[in-house]
């Protein structure tokens, strides 16, 4: 195979966002998936099964989502670039794992298009509700990366990216999607020279974090490194340490410090009239489009609406909605889950704006516009 | 008798871990041995081609950090998933599970039965010592049946499973069960496990002193091994033997030797056909 020419030919195509992130996922080098059948999040294996073999990749079904990551660890430390994909009942069944990759610092990605829950819930209906388990399923200290696309380009894109962050931080990262954004269908631009980063071919112990929050080069099995990998605290070497408690702190400050270290860089938002606002909206993954629409009618009324959008979700972009929060006396939080993101708002605003969330679960329709113009009139009247 | 430095299985061995943290009398160190000899007899000098995965429990850390080689220490029962990942990914190298009964045939029985019927080309090998003993002593799907342990404390009243019958139905290419008495049937069968293209299974019944010994009145490793000795009935005799007569008694021998297409060979195999 010529790894110069590209695996996805650049140019525009009508893709479903599944379709879009299986493609992202080929373009960014992904050459194993492992997963287990769920709406809505199928697609994206079922593209892959047959795409994967034809660059060279390797899809295989699992018994279950716990078997489907811990492969995708497996083949990740084989020194494949690894994804799955699921839904919130899967997602739930992969916390144990995503523990396993956070403490082991194994690249890999985990696409979760997120239904209505808990349990079951509404297998086909969109829902943002898996946000705080995103960043707290598993457990013990750990610090998570999750990205939140709002389009089929983004799938594309995101989980491209998503790609790139896991291998440069070591650690799992978190496609955020939607049965909305998953299932529709766009006109999406794939670009030449797209910027892949690849696993460092250069190592040397140790291989592990210690609170230097230094990120080591992954080695390489089957090379006589004799690398120890475990789900154990363990010091640099990878050695276990079952009972020390300077090594564990050590160990998870690293694991924790890391990617806080960069919390700024890894905040990718996008901004709309921030400084200039009387009144702010947060929003992400699908619920930012009717915010779009939303905002365009409340400026034809002669309201100024401020809007944060989160691609990156976690870590939380603290500073992104504390600049909001300078200029908007209030903000609105419209979510399809009953106030996840909200609390993170509160948080990052220490009582500088006043924050309003706007809820709607269950079914599956998205926020509409005229239901955040509703939220955002109300907000000017009450100030 | 070898002085100690000179011991074969040195050079397979981490030697800044040692010496283990196994209980005295513990029946791992009968399957390191044998495992390292299998190993040395099969003329790997170092085992710089060999992963271990494993899981938790005690005999989850025979590899980690025992052995001198690549090892992943996984999660509870997962350790089956995480060697297929690899293994697809890199074929070339040999990828052995190890795992006590709780890990492979309580919390990881799905894999195992998946990763048999996939015929894998991974060798699992889980010592069975029937008891949770990492945890102190809680029952396991292993335990015979009315014995007291920490969680059943007037007596379990579940039959145990047999893995190994299991693994010939699920579709393993080689499955055989010996126990620590068995060492030289043991390390014979983990040479043919060694060379096997498919999946296989050994189960190594193994003693625990401790934790289960305790329990049932064998406080010493020679009680169990004695046990071992007179409970074991060959495989061959035990097929003409009433279920009754079978109540108590360790079956031992190959249950299964069979060459059969792997799951690397009949992906290939698939994916080959559809690209002509």
């Amino acid at each position: 195979m010529d790894l110069h020419k590209p695996v996805v030919e650049p140019g525009a195509y009508f893709w479903q966002g599944n379709i879009a992130c299986a493609e992202g996922a080929i373009a960014a080098g992904c050459r194993f998936y492992a997963g287990y059948p769920i709406t809505p999040s199928s697609e994206i294996f079922e593209h892959l099964s047959s795409r994967l073999p034809e660059v060279g990749g390797i899809c295989i079904q699992m018994e279950d989502e716990m078997a489907s990551l811990a492969a995708v660890i497996g083949a990740s430390w084989g020194g494949a670039k690894a994804l799955t994909a699921t839904s919130g009942p899967g997602f739930s069944l992969m916390q144990e794992n995503i523990g396993l990759a956070c403490m082991t610092e194994t690249p890999c990605v985990i696409v979760d298009v997120q239904r209505v829950g808990p349990s079951t819930g509404q297998a086909t209906k969109c829902a943002q509700g898996d946000v705080m388990q995103a960043r707290w399923g598993t457990h013990g200290d750990h610090e998570m990366i999750a990205l939140a696309p709002n389009s089929v380009q983004e799938m594309f894109d995101l989980t491209l990216k998503a790609f790139n962050l896991s291998e440069s931080y070591r650690n799992p990262v978190i496609v955020l999607a939607d049965e909305i954004i998953g299932h529709m269908r766009e006109r999406i631009m794939v670009l030449r020279n797209l910027e892949i980063i690849e696993r460092k071919d250069t190592y040397s112990p140790p291989f592990f974090s210690t609170s230097d929050n230094y990120v080591r080069a992954m080695p390489p099995l089957g090379k006589g490194l004799n690398v120890l990998v475990t789900g154990s605290t363990h010091d640099e070497r990878g050695l276990r340490a079952a009972t020390d408690p300077e090594i564990h702190r050590n160990l998870a400050e690293g694991l924790v410090g890391k990617i806080q270290r960069d919390a700024q860089t890894l905040s990718d938002v996008e901004q709309y009239r921030v400084d200039d606002c009387q009144v702010g909206v947060v929003s992400y993954g699908c619920t930012s489009r009717a915010v779009y629409t939303a905002i365009q009618v409340a400026e034809e009324s002669g309201m100024s609406v401020g809007h944060v959008r989160l691609k990156t979700i976690w870590p939380f972009p603290v500073e992104a909605i504390q600049r909001l929060s300078e200029s908007a006396r209030s903000i609105l939080v419209p979510e399809m889950n009953l106030k996840q993101v909200y609390f993170e708002v509160l948080r990052a605003v220490e009582g500088g704006a006043h924050v309003v969330g706007l809820n709607k679960v269950g079914g599956g329709a998205i926020i509409f516009p005229e239901e955040i113009l509703r939220a955002l009139t109300k907000i000017m009247k009450g100030d | 008798m070898q002085r100690s430095e000179e011991h074969f299985a040195r050079k397979y061995l981490r030697e800044e871990v040692l010496p283990s943290t196994f209980c005295s009398g513990c029946g791992c160190g009968t399957v390191i041995n044998c495992f390292l000899k299998a190993v040395e007899e099969e003329g790997f000098k170092d085992l710089k081609n060999f992963v271990f995965c494993s899981g938790i429990g005690c005999s989850s850390w025979i590899p980690s950090p025992y052995m001198r080689a690549d090892s992943i220490h996984t999660t509870h029962g997962r350790s089956i998933p995480v060697a297929l990942g690899l293994k697809l990914v890199r074929p070339d190298l040999n990828v052995v599970v190890f795992g006590g009964d709780g890990d492979i045939a309580a919390i990881g029985l799905n894999h195992l039965l998946h990763a048999a019927r996939r015929n894998l080309e991974v060798v699992v090998i889980m010592v069975n010592n029937m008891i949770y003993g990492m945890t102190g002593g809680q029952a396991a799907p292993t335990t015979p049946f009315g014995v007291k342990t920490t969680t059943t404390p007037h007596g379990t009243f579940e039959y145990p499973l047999d893995v190994s019958s299991l693994m010939v139905s699920a579709g393993a290419s080689y499955v055989a069960r010996w126990t620590t008495y068995h060492v030289v049937q043991l390390k014979e069968a983990m040479k043919k496990a060694l060379r096997k293209k498919g999946f296989s299974f050994l189960e190594v019944v193994s003693q625990c002193p401790p934790i289960y010994g305790r329990r049932i009145g064998m406080e010493s490793a020679t009680q169990f091994l004695n046990w071992f000795r007179s409970s074991s009935i060959a495989l061959n005799r035990a097929r003409n033997m009433k279920a009754e007569e079978l109540i108590n008694k360790i079956v031992v021998g190959e249950l299964v030797d069979i060459d059969k297409p792997t799951l690397l060979e009949n992906m290939r195999k698939v994916l080959e056909k559809a690209a002509n």
